[in-house]
């Protein structure tokens, strides 16, 4: 091979990775630097060193922040697989009724989050909400989700999971859909009972299907934000302020560059760790099967 | 012993008839043959005994008793897949003993047979492997032993040497017929492949058009066929069907004319048979290439397909029928030729305008 010859065969790629640079790489290694400097909209800066971390650190409401984002990654992650794999097994045969079934529990994947956070509002205000008007009905006192400190994460995990149902539901189907039907049949042969057969035949069929929603869910959860700052602004004072949230409010409502790039940097870390271990854990748990 | 009868079984997927009144009768440990072409129902009536079809009419008995409403697993058979379905995740081990632990078998019971199954296939050594990790041939082992350990009544197979290439098949097909006889079960084998049913079963049944065409031992089906259809379909290279037409003779046997005026005389006995729309059928080992004074008739030759210890003349008659006819093995006649043909009517098969088949009667 010879050195023209590699050239041209990167001219290519040059359209993809100019364009990869510019927008990704780029902003990655920016985002690096602005966070060890102090930056406003309107100077340069000037260099700090680990000094917006150190802060962080010591911040409440950044710990308060992350804290939230777990919490709700933690009530969304596992029903939603859950759900979307219960789901995907009642809607997985050939029907015209399962292909309705499978439109419509799609549907609420393909609107904007602004439009969910609309219709959410209208089930889960106190006074005239869905919600409301059914505790009501039944002699009950409503409940004031997104005004509870307690019930907040609760109502975004909830308002969450009814959007993001949509995806996983489609991977478990693509999934279910791979298992060839005389594994069933073998199965039936094999006097194995119906949960028997769920937890020996499809599950470990499902396991890249499954490992792969978690690792998605995971990391696109730990970046919750739309939901919070449209329903409740972070509120009640702070209960529903999430990790994204902080870095919105820091950034372009204190207009804190530098200290918001450092929070991001911090983010990107820790679901950095997370798909890693959990891609780790997997992995190792199949080379031990 | 098992005994396996199935009665007037009916089968429709919506307006689409698959069977329509099948009736057979196993005997205890007896090898039994599906064999029939695609879509002729075989398939299906296995599922149906085994249990993943359900039947619209008639009786599934095993051992005297019921089976047909019996979920498969109950059924006391075992199937072995075209396509193995072996459970991917599973080791070999965990594959033959699945069936086992849901049929709640003590423990040391299920690796005693275990062991003994993977010793009569010869897979002691392969136990903790994956399915993925063996080659076609040592899954087909697999799945046969996840059948074998369960000790059924009946064994199932369904085209079970179809995905094993030529060599192995032919070493498979060998091994299944030393296994039914270290296994105390009946066996029955669903195949599309002649040569298969012929050497493994002890009866063979041709299914055609959702029916059971012909109930018996491999050199009956071969030599008595009961129709035109078990005729073409069992025999390779088929055997030719001949329009004739009957003529007057002094014995009891039937002589007939063919199209180009050749005339044979068979050994059928004649009284039967209606002068119309008559059929000769030929194996090619009734139609000699002969001199021209031996000769019943001539062809014209198509094709010569030399087999090493005999060659196959495939050629056409004067009125543009085909046939096929036996030469010695080094054969030197040659593609145009016009040959000289022996027709041998002693073995020659007569079918009626219903196509309903009669034999010759043996040599006194």
């Amino acid at each position: 091979m010879s050195g023209a010859r590699d050239w041209r065969g990167l001219l290519f790629v040059a359209p993809f990775l100019s364009l990869y640079a510019l927008i990704l790489v780029f902003p990655l290694f920016r985002g690096m630097w602005l966070s060890l400097n102090r930056v406003d909209l309107f100077g340069d800066g000037h260099f700090v060193g680990a000094g917006n971390y150190v802060r962080l650190a010591r911040d409440p409401v950044f710990s308060t922040s992350l804290l939230n984002t777990f919490v709700l990654t933690l009530m969304i992650v596992p029903v939603l697989s859950v759900v979307a794999l219960m789901l995907a097994l009642a809607l997985n045969n050939a029907g015209r009724g399962a292909a309705l079934m499978r439109g419509i529990f799609f549907s609420s994947a393909v609107l904007s989050v602004t439009i969910v956070t609309l219709i959410w509002r209208f089930v889960l205000a106190p006074d005239a909400g869905l919600l409301g008007e059914l505790w009501k009905s039944l002699g009950w006192q409503p409940l004031a989700f997104l005004s509870d400190p307690h019930l907040v994460l609760p109502a975004l995990a909830l308002t969450t999971i009814w959007w993001s149902l949509g995806l996983p539901m489609l991977l478990f189907l693509a999934g279910l859909q791979q298992i060839p039907r005389d594994m069933y049949e073998a199965a039936a042969l094999d006097n194995a009972s119906r949960w028997r057969t769920f937890w020996r035949i499809t599950v470990p069929a499902l396991r890249r299907t499954i490992v792969l929603v978690v690792m998605l869910q995971t990391a696109a959860q730990l970046q919750i934000f739309g939901q919070a700052q449209l329903l409740t602004a972070g509120g009640p004072s702070g209960a529903s302020r999430t990790a994204v949230l902080f870095l919105f409010e820091t950034a372009f409502g204190r207009w804190e560059l530098g200290y918001a790039s450092a929070a991001a940097e911090i983010l990107f870390l820790i679901i950095l760790a997370v798909t890693l271990t959990q891609y780790w854990a997997t992995g190792r748990a199949q080379g031990e099967r | 012993m098992a005994r396996l009868e199935l009665s007037d079984i009916s089968k429709a997927y919506g307006e689409t008839p698959v069977l329509d009144g099948v009736s057979l009768t196993m005997e205890p440990k007896e090898f039994i043959a599906f064999l029939g072409p695609s879509g002729s129902g075989k398939s299906t009536l296995l599922r149906i005994i085994a249990g993943l079809e359900t039947l619209d009419e008639g009786e599934v008995r095993l051992d005297g008793e019921r089976i047909d409403h019996l979920p498969p697993g109950k059924r006391g058979v075992a199937m072995v897949f075209q396509h193995y379905a072996l459970y991917p995740h599973m080791s070999v081990r965990d594959n033959m003993a699945f069936g086992l632990k849901n049929a709640k078998v003590p423990r040391d019971e299920i690796e005693t047979r275990v062991a003994e199954a993977a010793r009569i296939l010869e897979i002691e050594t392969q136990l903790d492997k994956k399915p993925a990790q063996m080659s076609g041939g040592q899954r087909q082992r697999v799945a046969i032993g996840r059948a074998i350990v369960k000790h059924p009544k009946l064994f199932l197979l369904d085209e079970p040497l179809s995905n094993l290439d030529a060599a192995l098949r032919m070493r498979t097909r060998i091994e299944l017929a030393q296994l039914r006889h270290r296994v105390d079960a009946a066996f029955i084998m669903v195949t599309h492949d002649q040569a298969e049913a012929m050497t493994l079963a002890d009866r063979i049944v041709v299914m055609n058009d959702r029916r059971i065409q012909q109930v018996g031992a491999p050199m009956e089906i071969y030599s008595r066929p009961a129709n035109t259809f078990v005729a073409r379909f069992v025999g390779s290279p088929a055997m030719t069907l001949a329009p004739a037409s009957l003529v007057a003779s002094a014995g009891p046997f039937a002589t007939v004319r063919l199209g180009d005026g050749a005339e044979v005389e068979t050994r059928v006995r004649g009284n039967a048979l209606e002068g119309e729309g008559l059929q000769l059928g030929l194996r090619p080992e009734s139609v000699a290439v002969a001199p021209a004074g031996a000769a019943t008739t001539v062809g014209k030759v198509e094709l010569v397909e030399r087999l090493g210890e005999r060659t196959l003349v495939y050629a056409h008659l004067a009125d543009g029928l085909p046939v096929v006819a036996e030469d010695e093995g080094n054969s030197r006649v040659r593609v145009g030729e016009t040959v000289g043909l022996r027709i041998d009517g002693s073995a020659a098969h007569l079918f009626d305008s219903a196509g309903i088949g009669h034999h010759a009667e043996a040599a006194a």
